[in-house]
């Protein structure tokens, strides 16, 4: 089972600034869907490699050469906020 | 001209009865006077739709038509990244959200000529089964105003079965093409992971997403995905294997084939229409000279539960990039963390919440292996049991959906809405091919799918059970009553 604790937890970590009642409406839900997926417990899964991806792939190679790519007014033009060529962003850390 | 197939509108552009301005003046004028009542789409480009149909009108006239989508008009699932036309992904969080570059499949899309009509609408970030999640407003399914298209890709279905758009581009996920195309009675086709480009899609879950056609028929089908499949050397995970002419192998019929019948895939409380109409469209195919025997693929049971660890696992980490710093919604606040994670709260709907939290937890310290780990072993069990199948039997063949189409609002509870996808999902977990047709009508007048599932790379084999099967029944001349 997941607490109010863990759920305060997992919220912090993914960056998610819920109100009270949202903490507590998911504490309910995910529990409820983990309940369910608990259920992956009961199947045997002794000496079966994990599938990470659908198909085989291997590393793709290429030549590392410089290329056209996007212009920097392009990129910058969705930016919430920026500073020249720079994206623009609150105080990270204490002065 | 509406309710016509996109192969019917290229030959009347080569007699000249039509010319694509006037195809793509009648789509629009249709989408003014529908879209108000089953809300389709989120954006329609009407200038560049025009400006897209005059060029193709001009090779036409001049006998250099670039191929049979040539002046087709489409939709396009709002997550397929569109150059200098805003892309939502259905969330608040992309509202104002403008790429500065096209998706690899649009790109494709429009060398090919087709004319792109606006972008449709979808469970927000793909996360849902029904269109009733996206960020804007839900879209209601032609056949009955009152129930759900589907989704996650529910606005290119909805679009597509009322007219309002000949063809339509989705992804599939977990069923998002599948589903909506039974739903709304429409052909709907997830090719195998990597034979689509996946550059400049929004991610959902990258091993699993991939992009496919919806179709008024199995030839449209056929021609949609051979204008986008084959590798691109922007997206690492496409598959670099030449690309059939999935349109020209479609007549060779199903004599001779053998189809696998899945016991898993005929479940206690599915509707008894749903049976009826799939196992009457198998009685079809045997009747065209395809063998049927049982398969098993027992690991389907579990298969919904792996698919909900790996899916918000593989999205809780996607969907980190949107913090309102490169693009998208900013909410400000003192500091960095602060401006984050308000900005994610209020741009983010409650289920890609929920989900980011859920996938949060199970890849976090002390859960990855009991969660994550384990999800993937299953994932493997599942993969093997299709390939044993695929070992006897050419094709599977099972319906989409459970159900037919529910109410808006009828499936509140998350988990209730995650088990419409029971049918879909073992196809994606696996990577292989499969394709929803319509295959008649519950007693209510809602459409039902019959899902023909193929190997990697089978896409010709699956279009072509797909065809044989449309070609003997009459469902795909049925359209809904809209006015």
């Amino acid at each position: 089972m997941i607490d109010r604790k863990d759920v305060e937890h997992v919220a912090r970590l993914t960056r998610l600034a819920l109100t009270e009642e949202e903490l507590e409406r998911m504490r309910e839900q995910l529990n409820s869907i983990l309940t369910h997926l608990d259920t992956l417990r009961g199947v045997d899964t002794e000496g079966v490699e994990p599938t990470a991806h659908a198909v085989d792939l291997v590393n793709v190679m290429r030549e590392d050469e410089v290329e056209p790519c996007l212009p920097q007014d392009a990129m910058l033009a969705n930016a919430p906020d920026r500073s020249g060529e720079l994206f623009r962003v609150p105080r990270i850390i204490e002065e | 001209m509406i309710h016509q197939p996109i192969h019917t509108l290229a030959d009347a552009y080569r007699r000249g009865d039509l010319t694509p301005t006037a195809v793509a003046e009648a789509y629009l004028a249709r989408i003014d006077a529908l879209d108000r009542r089953v809300r389709a789409y989120l954006t329609i480009v009407r200038e560049q739709a025009l400006a897209a149909a005059r060029e193709s009108e001009r090779r036409w006239r001049a006998g250099t038509p670039r191929g049979p989508l040539d002046g087709a008009p489409i939709a396009l699932k709002d997550v397929l990244c569109t150059r200098g036309v805003r892309t939502t992904a259905g969330s608040k969080i992309l509202d104002t959200f403008v790429p500065p570059y096209d998706a690899t499949v649009v790109e494709r899309l429009r060398a090919a000529g087709a004319v792109i009509l606006g972008k449709t609408n979808l469970d927000e970030f793909a996360m849902g089964s029904s269109t009733e999640h996206s960020g804007f407003h839900p879209t209601r399914n032609p056949w009955d105003l009152t129930r759900v298209p589907g989704g996650s890709s529910g606005g290119s279905a909805a679009a597509v079965a009322a007219g309002m758009a000949a063809g339509g581009f989705g992804t599939d996920t977990g069923g998002s093409i599948r589903q909506p195309a039974a739903f709304c009675g429409v052909v709907g086709m997830k090719p195998t992971y990597g034979r689509v480009s996946r550059y400049g899609v929004v991610a959902l879950a990258s091993s699993l997403d991939q992009v496919g056609p919806f179709a008024q028929d199995v030839t449209d089908a056929a021609h949609l995905l051979g204008a986008v499949a084959g590798h691109d050397r922007r997206d690492a995970t496409s598959i670099p294997a030449p690309v059939p002419d999935y349109a020209a192998e479609l007549a060779q019929g199903v004599a001779g084939l053998t189809l696998g019948l899945p016991d898993e895939y005929f479940i206690d409380g599915m509707d008894p229409d749903v049976e009826r109409a799939v196992r009457a469209a198998i009685e079809v195919l045997k009747g065209l000279g395809a063998r049927v025997e049982s398969v098993s693929l027992p690991t389907t049971r579990h298969a919904l539960a792996a698919y909900y660890v790996i899916l918000p696992a593989e999205a809780s980490s996607n969907l980190a990039r949107y913090d309102g710093v490169k693009f998208g919604l900013r909410v400000p606040a003192h500091d960095l963390v602060e401006m984050e994670s308000r900005t994610r709260a209020a741009g983010f709907g409650p289920e890609v919440k929920r989900r980011i939290m859920l996938g949060t937890y199970a890849l976090s310290a002390g859960y990855y292996d009991a969660y994550y780990g384990k999800a993937q072993s299953v994932r493997t069990l599942v993969r093997r049991e299709f390939a044993a199948a695929f070992a006897r039997v050419d094709l599977i063949v099972a319906p989409t959906t459970p159900n037919v189409a529910f109410k808006l609002g009828e499936k509140e509870d998350p988990l209730s809405m995650y088990l419409n996808d029971v049918f879909t999902i073992p196809g994606n977990l696996s990577g292989i091919t499969g394709v929803s047709v319509p295959c008649g009508f519950s007693v209510s007048g809602l459409p039902i799918g019959l899902q023909i599932l193929g190997r990697p790379l089978d896409e010709a084999r699956v279009l072509r059970a797909a065809y044989a099967y449309e070609q003997a029944t009459s469902w795909r001349g049925r359209r809904p009553e809209l006015a």
